[in-house]
């Protein structure tokens, strides 16, 4: 009894403290989605050649895991963004919508053309690509300004809030660009989603910043402590004195903005804006991103970085479905065999269940 | 009174050794929860042909001893006899099985089902002994039969939502009498029917127990209990108070029983302030004609620094209400509300924080809590949303407030970084008081900051409190326990039904008087 008094007076000297760090390890929220990215990994490995050589050509980093990275910025920003709205206990299925509409408002107002000046071919845009993306972020924003005046000011559930802008939003990119494709000829626009920067594609800057942006607002502000007490207990919360309307609206607003860049991302990486098409089901894997890095639907307690790893395993799914050669049409199976199974994996009651049968 | 009934009656209480032994019979039940103690010692005797009721306010523990009665909880000591024979049931099914039957406050059977089919749910009887396919003809006749038992009849095949809730009450009667119950316990059958269904339950209550059957009634209505009853058992903070004769026991006494006359076990808790302070306080807060529809005639008041006001009433009497307007958690649509002398609207609880007030409310896990954050982070929440979202508290700061009030209000934690989920409800609640505490407020309204706890962590807990009021901060406290306001109060306001019913100071009242003006006579 008394020794074990004094190995607690004394933790530095307690000789179970690596055990106990040990223990800390197994059960940080992390570790299952950390697992899971490396568990795919490890088959690339074995099962792609080369998967992890990496080229350096022209100044440019290629390779495979480059690639991966590179294709799913979309969906980590939008992941971002969506991880704060999951923490409020809230959901944001317009995304893909809002993805459409950025895009679509930024393609029209750049558009573009091939002008010989001297016999030199250059590109020039309608409108001032500043103003253009600003315009198109601003577009994004008033979404976000919409879902989050429907949930916090209406009290309306998010999921049919937020259903409305998927319907609606979508329809409007169409009616915009009258259901066809419009294609960007303007060469500084195709930097945001194709271009490098330090031998490093540049959306992947544009995710770095936005994580970063985000890491200071938990670190350096309140935000963190508040989403969570509103998600755990939005009653709790405004009577602690937080201004709880005024914080859904913020995350809704945040996400929109999330998806608005991801929408320019994929339109300049397509070099056009596709209403129909763009961003279609983002939001979903946006969700399963926030899901498989560990962050719980029903709020509270949310993982920035376990939603970046989220968006990560999505993609190097893909990505590994389609070296493997598996036939298009398993793909979705395949995917959704393993979204399965890391779910089940976190699954407490999925858990007690299988250690009852290991132990029995 | 019937001549049977009361010959019954005196037969059973005057001659317990006799032939007619309890049906049920409880003794030295204890029963505790994660450090509170929910019953201790209580004991209960059922006899065949009698209706008992189990009376207590809300925290009393009779939902527990219900819940150990029927296999949902096990007791933690003390015996069960059914008929003379120790029972333990593990389940209701078990219970049930044993003939200890109950029927609940929310009918719990299948609205779009037939009235035989929610009879005889999931013990349908079948054709060929039992293997075949259900029988439906028998299962109406017999429904039919049991209905009929207690002078219903109705049509059994039509689905039971067509029915009003007293008729719905009886097929679920009707379904424990099918399982040939020996005991019948009723948990607040009455709350949602109206006068006349409250007649129709009766009625067949008294033909059951005439029949025999002994029945345990739970109710919080005072009519209701004289009506019905043969006997009351009245408990309190877990400790049966006694066992009375209904015909012996006056309302007054009864309601006395309930809340705890002079003798109550906690009396020590918390001093009564000086006199002398309560004069030197400066006026905080002045109410003016403070009302919203629906949950407060407009009153008007003081609150003084350095003085107890204890708002007094039964439970909707308005003391919620009243509290919730003073911190702007609702709005108020009349009167004014002005602070050291200034008129200011409290339209949200960030108002009346940044005014200087603190709320602990009566609803620990709905409107106190953040369960799965940590006890740091509960601690500094109200502080921290007061400096605003971008003033973040340091964390150094953060864990030295946190383990400052750890320290002084002896709140039992692992860990300051442990989620205040896993603490027991004294020490969540010590914890939220440290919220408040930590915003240095002028003014704090307790909600019933004593309830579902243990007497020390109460006693803990009040004696902080009026320790910080004598240094001069202004405190509403609102509590059921009618003696604990009169003891903590310097004035007090007892409402009723939603209305003034005076204002009075430091021993204008006494317990019975208070009584007198929550039950309309005037004192």
């Amino acid at each position: 009894m008394s020794a074990s008094m004094n190995s607690k007076l004394f933790a530095g000297q307690d000789e179970r403290a690596p055990a106990r760090r040990w223990q800390q390890l197994l059960q940080h929220p992390l570790l299952r989605p950390v697992a899971a990215l490396a568990v795919l990994l490890l088959i690339d490995l074995f099962l792609i050649p080369g998967f992890f050589r990496i080229e350096l050509k022209d100044g440019h980093l290629y390779g495979s895991v480059i690639d991966i990275f590179n294709r799913a910025a979309p969906l980590m920003l939008a992941a971002l963004g969506m991880t704060l709205v999951i923490a409020t206990r809230g959901i944001d299925i317009s995304v893909g919508a809002v993805v459409a509409i950025a895009g679509t408002v930024a393609a029209m107002l750049i558009g573009g053309t091939v002008v010989m000046h001297n016999g030199v071919p250059e590109y020039a845009s309608n409108m001032p690509m500043g103003w253009a993306l600003a315009a198109a972020l601003g577009a994004a924003l008033l979404c976000g300004v919409w879902n989050g005046l429907l949930v916090a000011g209406l009290g309306l559930q998010p999921i049919i809030a937020t259903l409305i802008l998927m319907v609606a939003g979508r329809g409007l990119a169409q009616l915009l660009t009258d259901g066809q494709i419009i294609t960007v000829y303007y060469q500084p626009f195709f930097f945001l989603g194709g271009g490098y920067l330090l031998g490093l594609p540049f959306s992947l800057f544009i995710v770095a910043a936005m994580f970063v942006l985000l890491a200071v607002l938990m670190r350096k502000t309140a935000l963190g402590l508040f989403i969570q007490a509103v998600g755990i207990n939005p009653v709790a919360a405004r009577l602690a004195g937080i201004r709880t309307a005024a914080l859904i609206l913020f995350v809704y607003v945040f996400c929109s903005l999330c998806a608005g860049m991801a929408g320019l991302m994929i339109s300049s990486n397509i070099k056009s804006a596709d209403a129909n098409n763009a961003g279609l089901l983002l939001e979903l894997d946006a969700i399963l991103a926030v899901t498989l890095g560990g962050t719980s639907l029903a709020g509270g307690k949310f993982s920035l970085v376990g939603s970046v790893v989220g968006a990560l395993i999505i993609q190097a799914l893909t990505y590994t479905i389609y070296s493997l050669g598996v036939p298009p049409e398993v793909n979705m199976v395949v995917k959704s065999v393993v979204v399965f199974l890391v779910c089940l994996s976190q699954s407490p009651e999925f858990r007690r269940l299988s250690s009852s049968l290991v132990k029995s | 009174m019937s001549i049977r009934r009361l010959f019954h009656f005196e037969f059973a209480m005057s001659n317990p050794a006799s032939s007619v032994a309890p049906a049920l019979e409880l003794s030295g039940i204890h029963k505790a929860f994660t450090g509170v103690q929910a019953l201790t010692d209580v004991g209960l005797r059922l006899y065949p042909g009698e209706v008992h009721t189990l009376m207590g306010q809300n925290g009393a523990g009779k939902s527990t001893l219900i819940k150990v009665l029927t296999g949902v909880y096990p007791p933690d000591r003390g015996s069960m006899l059914l008929h003379g024979r120790a029972i333990a049931p593990g389940s209701t099914q078990q219970a049930q099985e044993l003939g200890i039957s109950t029927v609940y406050q929310e009918v719990n059977l299948c609205p779009n089902l037939s009235v035989a089919e929610n009879i005889f749910i999931g013990r349908y009887p079948r054709k060929w002994r039992g293997i075949g396919p259900i029988d439906w003809q028998r299962m109406q006749v017999q429904a039919a039969q049991l209905l009929a038992r207690l002078d219903l009849h109705i049509d059994v095949q039509r689905p039971l939502s067509v029915y009003p809730l007293a008729v719905q009450q009886m097929v679920a009667i009707s379904r424990a009498l099918s399982v040939s119950a020996r005991v019948l316990i009723l948990d607040e059958p009455t709350s949602s029917l109206d006068e006349a269904e409250v007649q129709l339950l009766f009625t067949v209550l008294r033909k059951l127990r005439d029949e025999g059957m002994a029945i345990l009634f739970v109710t919080h209505f005072l009519e209701q209990t004289y009506a019905i009853s043969d006997r009351i058992t009245v408990l309190r903070n877990g400790v049966r108070e006694g066992e009375y004769a209904a015909s012996a026991l006056s309302r007054l006494e009864l309601v006395n029983k309930m809340v705890g006359a002079a003798a109550s076990q906690d009396a020590a808790v918390s001093a009564p302030l000086p006199n002398e302070q309560m004069a030197s306080g400066a006026l905080f807060l002045q109410a003016r004609g403070l009302g919203r529809k629906g949950a407060l005639a407009p009153q008007d008041f003081d609150l003084r620094s350095g003085e107890v006001f204890g708002l007094c009433g039964l439970l909707g009497s308005g003391r919620t209400e009243t509290a919730r307007l003073l911190f702007g958690a609702d709005k108020a649509d009349s009167g004014t509300i002005s602070i050291r002398g200034k008129v200011q609207r409290l339209n949200n609880p960030r108002d009346a924080i940044h005014a200087g007030i603190g709320f602990c409310s009566e609803d620990r896990k709905k409107e106190g809590a953040i369960l799965e954050l940590s006890v740091r982070d509960n601690i500094i929440l109200a502080l921290q949303a007061r400096s605003g979202l971008l003033h973040v508290i340091p964390r150094k700061r953060q864990r030295q407030i946190a383990a400052d009030y750890v320290k002084w209000l002896g709140i039992k934690t692992a860990d300051i970084e442990t989620p205040i989920g896993l603490l027991s409800g004294g020490n969540q609640q010590k914890a939220l008081l440290a919220r408040w505490l930590a915003t240095t407020p002028a003014m704090l309204i307790l909600d019933e900051p004593t309830r579902g706890i243990d007497v020390r962590a109460k006693q803990e807990i009040m004696d902080y409190v009026v320790g910080l009021c004598r240094q001069g901060l202004a405190i509403v406290f609102i509590s059921s326990e009618i003696a604990e306001v009169l003891r903590c109060s310097d004035r007090m306001l007892v409402l009723r039904d939603r209305q003034g019913g005076g204002q009075y100071r430091r021993g204008e009242l006494d317990e019975s008087s208070v009584l007198q003006v929550i039950a309309g006579e005037t004192a």
